[in-house]
């Protein structure tokens, strides 16, 4: 082959290969530029390169703080702000803790651990060598032990600092006054603003079953006067009979940012398609896999049922063995007596219950449901503060999330492991130290 | 003196909003032409945070809890209650931070509660001992911490109420239990970065 030969068939396939890469990066399958597999926590908006990433490559500043920043910083105790003091330069020689990519490197499937990071499992050991003069009761120890359930995380130790488990010491397995918060939003009793079905306003061309607006009747949207048109508008007026997502965020704003936040949402909130069960990792149900998750999947369109969204349409999806024992569980015959009204409101735990917890901000907030279902997940320890100590001891609650055949059988028994953290609080003040 | 002062208070609010010092008010400073020394806007830093604590300490802290109208615990957030004094100066130095890393300020002591607020550096370690040792003196001097060369001052932080030396006398992790009212507990360490 002559030289000119070879130039013009390198600069063909040059060009063939470039601008079929081109082409692809205009494509929404990105899947030709994915590095390696993704983490758990971002598979699902792997296709959504721009989310965290430079159009060149590079992983922006911001990436990780835009979603993760405002859990980070409600109980951080190693903000990258502590460390930009030049009095640290010598740790951060070891482990730049500025930035988040330090410890989460992203598509490195064999690096990752469990909780997202990718750090040696000793870590902590960098800055924390000395732990066991500061602290004896830590003397000989091993750093492959600090994160274990019920002793310290990164960036959330809320569930272990001392006077906190020295308050709980001795704590029965279940309090006295076991019970979650009350709902935000009481039943809504009918009122003057109420509608009926007579007065639904859906024009005349629209084809509905009587028993949609029955639903609609009796539902919450009814009560306070939310008629169909309310949701099933368009922006110019016009009918839509698949309300967006948009239209509930107009109202219920604080739930719908939880959503994106989590699991469920995410994929919306990175301007992707709706979560699909089939594009989940978990186990998941055949028959629900072509579902689409949304405000109407698990609460309905139009009976907007709470308790529906609470059990029923979770198991509806989720496969997973923790799922599948629930109906087995102590805590599904507690649910049950609730709805039956033979135990008291917030005595039953659903799903909704540790996944989507009723919490309030401050004391003068609101009771709102946290639709962010990973928000005290990763660790599942940060449960044990929002959720567990509503109705049980903290040392008990600590014991449970550390045992993963319990969690697995969905609390169905006793713990099998033990947490030392409270045995070392106890003893410390025993001693008299304090 | 007066008006040298008030210029390197001025000079050190405009640092605080993002210019360096050395290229702070040629015409401020004292008159200096060279514009303000190092250890002017440390002085002045220091003048701020400290006025700010005591003001916090006196009229919001001590007030407040003489009234029993609330608390001040270690665990502020948790218990809902006001953070002491020295978790309100740190979390100010931690905010200071993220706005502007020109300089940076550090409440630290021989005898810290959190070990990791014990002297570090050479300079923090002859800082301390020398503020400790010498009622009424600051310290100052220069220091390279990574290749990067900063003035660093020390300032006597005393427990200016009974509470503050009750509390570390207390406090299960406290090195040292025998704080009396008015004694030098640590230092307040500022840095600020040089042209070397």
């Amino acid at each position: 082959m002559s030289t000119r030969t070879s130039i013009l068939a390198w600069l063909l396939l040059t060009g063939l290969v470039g601008g079929f890469g081109a082409f692809r990066l205009t494509s929404p399958d990105q899947t030709l530029y994915l590095p390696d597999q993704t983490s758990h926590g971002h598979h699902q908006i792997e296709m959504a390169c721009a989310s965290c990433h430079t159009p060149f490559g590079g992983v922006k500043d911001d990436a990780c703080t835009n979603c993760h920043g405002e859990q980070r910083t409600a109980a951080d105790s190693h903000p990258a702000s502590k460390f930009n003091d030049p009095r640290n330069a010598g740790n951060l020689e070891k482990i730049d803790a500025r930035r988040c990519v330090t410890c989460h490197v992203e598509h490195w499937p064999e690096g990752t651990h469990r909780e997202g990071h990718t750090m040696p499992v000793d870590f902590c050991v960098t800055c924390h060598a000395d732990v066991g003069t500061e602290r004896p009761s830590h003397a000989g120890m091993s750093f492959t032990t600090c994160s274990d359930a019920g002793c310290h995380n990164y960036h959330d130790n809320r569930a272990l600092w001392e006077d906190y488990l020295k308050k709980h010491l001795g704590e029965p397995v279940v309090l006295a006054s076991a019970k979650v918060l009350p709902r935000g939003v009481a039943m809504v009793a009918k009122g003057p603003k109420s509608l009926a079905a007579s007065n639904q306003d859906a024009p005349r061309t629209v084809a509905f079953s009587a028993a949609l607006v029955s639903e609609w009747e009796e539902s919450a949207h009814a009560r306070v006067g939310i008629n169909c048109s309310g949701c099933h508008s368009g922006t110019q007026g016009e009918w839509v009979n698949k309300p967006m997502l948009t239209i509930c965020a107009g109202c219920h704003t604080e739930q719908n940012k939880g959503f994106g936040l989590g699991k469920h949402g995410m994929r919306v909130a990175a301007g992707l398609g709706p979560m699909s069960p089939g594009l989940a990792r978990l186990p998941m149900r055949a028959e629900a896999k072509e579902l689409e998750v949304g405000c109407e999947s698990c609460h309905g369109g139009h009976s907007v049922n709470a308790r529906k969204a609470a059990v029923d349409s979770c198991l509806g999806c989720h496969d997973d063995e923790h799922s599948r024992s629930y109906q087995r569980s102590p805590h599904f015959k507690l649910w049950e007596a609730e709805i039956n009204r033979t135990a008291s409101p917030g005595t039953g735990v659903s799903c909704a219950t540790c996944h989507m917890p009723r919490e309030k901000s401050s004391s003068s907030a609101a009771v709102v449901v946290q639709h962010n279902q990973n928000d005290n997940l990763r660790p599942s320890e940060k449960m044990v503060r929002n959720v567990c100590t509503s109705c049980h001891g903290v040392g008990f609650s600590l014991d449970a999330v550390a045992d993963p055949e319990l969690v697995r059988h969905n609390f169905a028994g006793r713990p099998k492991k033990h947490v030392a953290s409270v045995d070392m609080v106890e003893k410390r003040a025993a001693q008299g130290k304090r | 003196m007066g008006h040298s002062k008030a210029g390197a208070m001025v000079c050190g609010a405009v640092a605080l909003a993002g210019v360096t010092a050395f290229g702070c008010g040629g015409q401020g400073g004292g008159g200096a032409a060279a514009g303000i020394q190092p250890q002017q806007m440390a002085d002045a830093l220091y003048a701020v945070i400290a006025a700010d604590r005591a003001t916090y300490a006196g009229q919001v802290v001590d007030r407040l809890v003489k009234e029993n109208a609330i608390k001040a615990t270690e665990r502020f957030k948790e218990e809902k209650t006001l953070p002491l004094p020295a978790q309100m100066l740190r979390m100010g130095a931690e905010h200071a931070q993220k706005t502007n890393s020109s300089f940076s300020y550090a409440l630290l002591s021989q005898w810290p509660i959190n070990q990791q607020n014990k002297a570090k550096t050479e300079a923090e370690k002859a800082g301390l001992k020398f503020v400790a040792e010498n009622p009424g003196k600051n310290y100052y001097t220069e220091e390279k911490i990574a290749d990067k060369t900063y003035f660093t001052a020390v300032y006597p932080d005393k427990a200016v109420a009974a509470a503050c030396a009750n509390c570390h006398n207390e406090h299960a992790d406290s090195p040292r239990k025998d704080f009396k009212e008015g004694e030098i507990m640590g230092g307040l360490v500022i840095r600020i970065p040089v042209n070397k």
